[in-house]
């Protein structure tokens, strides 16, 4: 006899709803397989985003069962517990349709937060040699493998609370760029950083680093930033 | 103000009071021994310049630490503007100074 999943994913914008389908169980089946069944099997209209399936383009990101997770690397048997299994879109973001959030704010704080590498450098100047046991690299490569999810800006309890904040993935972007020896870009930064929403506005309750699907931990980036912020200020070189 | 500076303002007030709250705790813990009376208190604190010159540091310390950290909870967790909040807070701290002071000025003066 096929076990079958009892399934609620919510339909609609804002003011939508959830709605309730029944899904044949699989060995090894992700939340991405059944949002996918549901859409393939049971109803086309359902909206959502995935491309790679395998963890890395970070755009399958939805709520589930109140966490938000990376759907294409979630067993249903490790969230579900045997129980029901309840798929949203993200947190923190507007509705566009179904499972598809409006991210456009999100990297739009990337971009207030400067987080952009600037070079220093040209294409005929020779490659920078970067040692990668220096402090400023370990520190990047803690940070660098974020694949812009919107996972922790979703968990994050300031964005939700304070709309100019830049979140925990703008952050830590521009943290890894602070540690980069090859980036001209910390003046502007420091200054995007240190505004309101910026890095100061972090309270440090960590959901980024506990839902993190790749154990990136934002929340120490983000301190990191606090005291490069402090130094340059006390150092007179932050007005 | 910019955020930098409150931020900075917050955390040096914080790490002024944590001590002074160790030591008001360690005093209460003396002081208990044996009954405590009103006596006994303003005969420690009356007329001394250490007891007046702690507790109206913590004072101080408290009241502008309550007015950003007030406004930061007022503007993140109600539907007020930072002006608003900021206006809310900073009555409040005052509040908090001046009864803070006065209850400082009644035990040392």
């Amino acid at each position: 006899m096929t076990t079958i999943h009892k399934v609620s994913i919510w339909r609609g914008g804002a003011d939508g709803s959830y709605a309730h389908y029944e899904v044949p169980a699989r060995e090894s089946q992700t939340v991405l397989d059944v949002v996918t069944y549901v859409q393939r099997h049971l109803d086309p209209t359902l909206t959502y985003r995935f491309a790679c399936r395998v963890g890395m383009c970070g755009s399958c990101a939805m709520t589930v069962n109140g966490v938000p997770r990376w759907t294409c690397r979630t067993h249903v048997s490790k969230v579900t517990g045997g129980g029901e299994l309840k798929i949203g879109p993200l947190s923190n973001m507007p509705i566009i349709k179904d499972l598809a959030c409006d991210m456009t704010e999100f990297f739009e704080k990337w971009q207030k937060a400067q987080s952009r590498f600037v070079p220093t450098k040209t294409r005929k100047d020779p490659m920078e040699r970067i040692r990668p046991d220096t402090p400023a690299r370990v520190a990047a490569n803690a940070g660098i493998e974020c694949i812009n999810c919107g996972v922790c800006y979703a968990a994050c309890d300031t964005v939700a609370w304070n709309q100019d904040y830049l979140g925990p993935a703008a952050l830590n972007r521009a943290w890894t760029l602070a540690n980069d020896e090859r980036d001209g870009g910390w003046a502007e930064r420091l200054k995007a950083i240190s505004e309101h929403g910026g890095c100061h506005s972090c309270r440090s309750h960590q959901s980024c680093e506990a839902h993190c699907p790749n154990q990136l931990n934002p929340a120490s980036s983000i301190a990191g930033l606090k005291r490069l912020s402090t130094s340059a200020y006390l150092k007179g070189e932050l007005k | 103000m910019r955020p930098l500076r409150l931020y900075l303002v917050q955390r040096v007030t914080a790490a002024i009071m944590v001590p002074l709250v160790f030591l008001h705790l360690a005093l209460i813990l003396y002081a208990v021994q044996g009954g405590l009376s009103a006596q006994e208190i303003l005969s420690r604190t009356q007329g001394s310049v250490f007891w007046g010159g702690i507790y109206g540091l913590f004072v101080l310390c408290a009241s502008f630490h309550v007015s950003i950290g007030l406004t930061n909870i007022l503007q993140e967790w109600t539907p007020l503007k930072r002006i608003a909040a900021a206006n809310i807070a900073h009555t409040f701290a005052f509040v908090v100074m001046l009864l803070g002071f006065r209850a400082v000025y009644a035990v040392v003066f």
